[in-house]
This record gives C-alpha cells, sequence and structure tokens, in this order.
C-alpha cells in the first residue's frame, strides 16, 4: 500500500554548502495493511527523517515514495488534504503536540472543521466518545482540559485517537512508547497492535530493539541513513547478519542473561555520513572488513527468502557455488 | 560502613503546597555495593539522590538522617554539606552533557574544578590520564572545548571528572537514557569497572530502565509515589519480586523475544496518586489487585527475609504464614 523507492535526503553543508550530507540513503521497503514494520537505529540514523518524509513534512532528494501507486510529492493541495485524511503520524513528545494556551481536545474540533464540517455535532460528539474509548481513555477524564492537567500517556493516546477518527490507514508512529513510563507504556504499545488487527498498517519508529520485536512482523535496522540490515522480526533478531546487528542484539539489556565479555565504546567518526563507502566501515570489527568495503556503499543482498542484509561478506559467500553451510 | 539512610523526607514547596516527593525512606548501601534505584518518573528517585548531595532552591529537608562511612552528612545545610559534596558524595547529573562549562577547555576547567577543592591538577594528573584511557578517551580531549565532543564523549568525560577525588559514594541518575544501545552498554560496565577499581566504593545507579540494573547492579531499590517499595539483591527483585508493584512492573517490560502474537502483555491500570496530597495508607492501594482493608494503614517497610524489604500488608502476611 505504502511503498518507499529508494528515497534519499541529503542536505548541504559546510559554509558554501559545497559538501553532502547523506541523512537518508536509497531507502526502499514496503508497508502492507495490518502490517507493523519496526524501523530501528540509533540517533542521527535517519529514521524520524524517513517518517517526516513520509507525512510530507519535509521534502525527499530523490526516489519516491508511493501510496497506492501515486507518488505523494505529485499531490496537489487538495488531494494532500485527501492523503492526510488515510496517513497520519504521532510523534514522541505529546507536550509538544499541544497548543498548551489552549484546551487539549482542541484537535479535534479542528479536524471536525477541516475534514468533517458537514456531520452534526451530536453525531460528532458519540463518533469522538467511541475514539477515545478505542484508546482506552475516559472521555469526562480528558476532554475540557488543557494539556497541563493530563498525564503524557493520556496525550499521546489522545493523538491516536485523534488519528483514528479518521479512519486512517497508515500510522507513522515515531518513538510513541520512549517518553511513557513503564506502567503505561505497555498500553499504547498493545492498543497499536490491535489496531493493526483492525488492518492498520504501521510505521513503528523506534531506537528500543525490545519494542520493536514485540509488535513487529517485519524490521528494517537502519545504520546512517542506509538499511543494514531488513527481513521479518524473527530472522532480523534470531539470526543477525549485519555485524551492526549483531553488535546491537549484544548490547541490549535481557532479564534472563548477562552480558558477556567487554563492549567496546561503539562511536564512528562523524564523517561516516561523508565517506563513499559502507557507513559502518568505521565502527566494524576489523577482521571481518576489507579496503573493498571502504570505497562503495554495500549493495543489499537476499541471504535467505525474505531476509536482506547491506554487506560486502554476504557478497562473497553467495557468490560461491556451494554456500558454506 | 557504607551509607544509612533513615526516615529521610523532603518535600518540593510549590505554590499549591507541599510535594510530599520523598517520603521516608530508610535503607543501607554496604561499601562496594552498587545499587539500582528504579520506578517510574515522579516516584522520588531523582529527588532521593539529590538529597544525599545537594538540595535545590525549591527542596525543603522535613526530617531524617543520613550516615556516610559512620559520619552524619548535614545535608539540610547547604554550606556545610560542600567539605562532603565531591570528595566525599559525588554525582553524574542526568544531563551530564550539558554539564560542561562551553567556554573552558576540558582540561583548564579540571584545573579550576580541582583548584575549588584545595587540590592541585598536576598531581591529579597521572590518575586523571588513566581514567580517560579506562572510558576510551585520548587525553587530547584535555586540550579541546566541550563543543568539540560528541555526547557520549562528554558523558564520559563527566563520568570521570565526577569521581576524580575517589569519592565514597557516586550517584548516577538516568545516565543512559539519552544513549543508544551500544553506548548505554559501554558505559554502565565502564561505571562498574569504576567499582572495581575503587575510585568509587558504593553506586547509587538511578535509571527506570530495570534490564539495564539487572546487568550491573548487586542490589534493586524500588520506589512509588515518593515511598520505599521493595529493596533486595537484584536477582530476588528480577526473578522473585514481592511487592505487586514490582511484579507488575517486572512482568510489563517488553523482552525480546516476547511478542504480542504469542504472549500480550499487561500494564498497570490507573495513574500514581498526586502527592501533593497523597491517599492515606499505601499509596499503590488504588492500583493494586491484591489490596484489602488493612491496606487503608500504611504499610512499614521491613525485612521479610534475609536482605530482603517490602512495604506491603500482603506480603507480611504471606510471610507471617509461611
Amino acid at each position: 500500500m505504502l511503498k518507499l523507492d529508494g528515497i534519499s535526503k541529503t542536505y548541504r553543508i559546510g559554509t558554501f554548502g559545497g559538501k553532502e550530507l547523506r541523512a537518508v540513503n536509497n531507502i526502499s521497503f514496503d508497508i502492507a495493511p495490518g502490517e507493523v514494520v519496526s524501523l530501528i537505529g540509533e540517533s542521527g540514523s535517519g529514521k524520524s527523517t524517513i517518517g517526516k518524509m513520509i507525512l510530507r513534512l519535509i521534502s525527499v532528494t530523490s526516489g519516491s515514495i508511493l501510496f497506492e501507486e501515486v507518488d505523494i510529492a505529485t499531490l496537489s493541495r487538495r488531494q494532500l488534504r485527501d492523503y492526510y485524511r488515510r496517513v497520519q503520524g504521532v510523534f514522541q513528545d505529546p507536550f509538544s503536540s499541544y497548543n498548551p494556551i489552549f484546551k487539549a481536545d482542541r484537535v479535534f474540533s479542528i479536524i471536525k472543521r477541516v475534514y468533517f464540517r458537514h456531520v452534526p455535532d451530536d453525531e460528532w460528539d458519540a463518533k469522538l466518545r467511541s475514539s477515545l474509548e478505542a484508546v482506552g481513555l475516559n472521555p469526562p477524564e480528558v476532554l475540557d482540559k488543557y494539556p497541563h492537567q493530563l498525564s503524557g500517556g493520556q496525550l499521546q493516546r489522545l493523538l491516536i485517537a485523534r488519528a483514528l477518527l479518521l479512519d486512517i490507514e497508515v500510522l507513522v508512529a515515531d518513538e510513541i512508547i520512549s517518553m511513557l513510563d513503564a506502567s503505561t507504556r505497555i498500553d499504547v504499545l498493545n492498543l497499536l497492535a490491535e489496531l493493526k488487527t483492525r488492518g492498520l498498517a504501521i510505521l513503528f519508529i523506534t531506537h528500543d530493539l525490545s519494542l520493536g520485536h514485540y509488535i513487529s512482523e517485519k524490521a528494517v535496522i537502519l545504520y546512517r541513513g542506509a538499511i543494514a540490515e531488513m527481513g521479518t522480526t524473527d530472522r532480523v533478531f534470531n539470526n543477525p547478519h549485519h555485524p551492526y546487528t549483531q553488535m546491537l542484539m549484544r548490547s541490549v539489556p535481557h532479564l534472563d542473561s548477562r552480558w558477556e565479555g567487554k563492549e567496546a565504546v561503539a562511536e564512528g567518526p562523524e564523517e561516516g555520513l561523508l565517506v563513499p563507502g559502507c557507513p559502518y566501515f568505521a565502527r566494524c570489527p576489523v577482521s571481518q572488513r576489507s579496503q573493498a568495503c571502504k570505497s562503495a556503499i554495500p549493495e543489499l543482498l537476499e541471504t535467505e527468502p525474505g531476509h536482506f542484509v547491506a554487506c560486502r561478506r554476504y557478497a562473497d559467500i553467495l557468490s560461491e557455488p556451494t554456500p558454506p553451510a | 560502613m557504607g551509607l544509612r539512610v533513615e526516615n529521610l523526607r523532603v518535600y518540593y514547596q510549590t505554590l499549591r503546597g507541599d510535594v510530599k516527593a520523598l517520603d521516608g525512606a530508610t535503607f543501607d548501601l554496604e561499601d562496594g555495593e552498587i545499587m539500582g534505584l528504579a520506578g517510574e518518573s515522579g516516584c522520588g528517585k531523582t529527588t532521593l539522590g539529590n538529597s544525599l548531595i545537594r538540595l535545590g532552591t525549591r527542596m525543603k529537608y522535613i526530617e531524617g538522617g543520613v550516615e556516610l562511612d559512620g559520619v552524619e552528612l548535614p545535608i539540610w545545610d547547604h554550606d556545610k554539606m560542600d567539605r562532603f559534596r565531591y570528595r566525599e558524595v559525588s554525582m553524574i547529573p542526568q544531563y551530564a552533557m550539558s554539564a560542561l562549562n562551553p567556554i573552558r577547555k576540558i582540561g583548564k576547567m579540571t584545573a579550576e574544578l580541582l583548584a575549588s577543592r584545595g587540590v592541585a591538577y598536576r598531581d591529579v594528573l597521572p590518575s586523571l590520564r588513566d581514567r580517560l584511557d579506562l572510558v576510551e578517551l585520548s587525553t587530547d580531549v584535555l586540550k579541546m572545548y566541550p563543543i568539540e565532543l560528541s555526547g557520549g564523549m562528554k558523558q564520559r568525560v563527566v563520568m570521570v571528572l565526577s569521581t576524580l577525588l575517589d569519592p565514597s559514594l557516586l550517584i548516577a541518575d538516568e545516565i543512559t537514557s539519552a544513549l543508544d544501545v551500544s553506548t548505554q552498554r559501554a558505559v554502565s560496565e565502564m561505571l562498574v569497572e569504576f567499582r572495581e577499581r575503587e575510585y568509587v566504593k558504593s553506586l547509587i545507579f538511578i535509571t527506570h530502565d530495570v534490564s539495564i540494573l539487572y546487568q550491573i547492579a548487586d542490589s534493586i531499590m524500588v520506589m512509588y509515589a515518593g515511598k520505599l517499595v521493595e529493596k533486595a539483591p537484584t536477582d530476588t527483585i528480577i526473578q522473585e519480586p514481592r511487592h505487586p508493584y514490582t511484579k507488575m512492573l517486572i512482568s510489563s517490560l517488553p523482552q525480546i523475544g516476547v511478542k504480542y502474537t504469542e504472549k500480550k502483555l499487561e500494564g498497570i491500570p490507573g495513574q500514581p496518586p498526586l502527592l501533593l496530597e497523597p491517599p492515606t495508607g499505601c499509596r499503590f492501594r488504588d492500583r493494586c489487585p491484591v489490596a484489602f482493608d488493612k491496606c487503608q494503614e500504611e504499610p512499614p517497610f521491613v525485612e521479610i527475609a534475609s536482605n530482603h524489604s517490602s512495604a506491603c500488608w500482603r506480603t507480611m502476611e504471606d510471610h507471617a504464614q509461611a
């Protein structure tokens, strides 16, 4: 339904814009109805940029984003309004999504004015109440209140309710769980999973691997703007191929096992975004990398059905007539 | 000797009255112990950490005592506390990345910091070099301005600076929250190394992320709404928690391996109470699935097994029966 076709975003930096910074580099994947795709990456990996490009909040430098085969960059103002009725985003910090001098439920009256002008008030009220209840909110507790009178979890759920009122088909959820407390975050996560069963497609942007694993069918691991690894969640988590994904899996704190050995500080130089080769080159364990990695960006290779990895090592393995077991 | 905290109460003053952010905490911390302090935002864990080193302007000491290595800490007196701050008790603040003076080179700033405590930079320099090496920073950072370092590097600089005089107690407040998983692991392991090398005797590691505590802490103390809920060795808290809040908190954590389609996790219904006028009795009562009449009285924080304390009437009852 939603298809990202080789999208990139580059920024000109330096005094005269002489250098190019590739925030997002040649990303392709798609999301089907009722599917949750986790977009996992650390800060600066370009995950939020991708979300914003899908919502057309920032433009695409090259490539295209297709919604039902139509490139969203070509949408007219009027078509865009319809697009937003079907594709919506919810962001990390619920407090900054509201104007503190207005009541929180103003987010609902705005969409009524834009999209549901002809719906009678009582019918609208009923619709509003049912969508609030669908996200687990008690309407009298949250209506007619200012943002500071509500908790982060409540504000976040109001935004999801707002998206639901539009009967959306795609939700871009950008780190919507990370500001919530442990006791309430799982409820919001379960809510998303339930919406999925009703056919909503969700792009779940997160840096938290366990949240991504809990909810999604497909996982896309980003590193410095490029896809490092992508595939069904089980394959990516249980059999990570890329040295970056492997390192991430080793670093995640578990509650049933302890870290083994020591992990070095994993910080590459900032130039990662500017060098021509593999973005992970500077951090890659030396035994696995070669000079070829430095000069060209590795292509995404399919190592097993539905499991893609961008690492040169697999190019060699796959090109051999009988791959090692 | 370690740390002894006795019935510590610290409130926040607001225009609408006192917020009872830390309402009676009693616990011990042994030498060499890394204690994780866990809880949701607003449970008082940062207030407890701050109380042990420096009360903010709106924080009001109500009662209670703090003893470190057998010496009473005058935490209610900002000036008297100065003698202990940095030398005996030190802290890595929540926003360590912005704790550095932007217009001083790291080395100059360190020298000024040491001078304010009457220590010569030259005497500390060899040890400073060793420690930078431990946190995988080159000594070149001493000649750099904070703006030249990444967030993670600044964090590690602050870790080294705050422990340079080998404090007895170090408080680390949510230092891993803003970091990526890989850096999170490295930083947590470095703090354990600080303890091994006796740069610090004991450590209070404040975080909302229980799974990190499982990796590095010797014991975990859980807080809820300004009160201590449970304290026990790490394995006990994770595998055999006794307080209903701890149980629900731990079972609500998504782990890799858990999928919604296979095992739906449950959150804790309801919201924590407002601490401006907290309810009487157990503060978790309204959200607790096993609450009963007795919970209208406040449960004491008592030892229910060796090294295992909890504040729950139900747990005490079970314990008495067992």
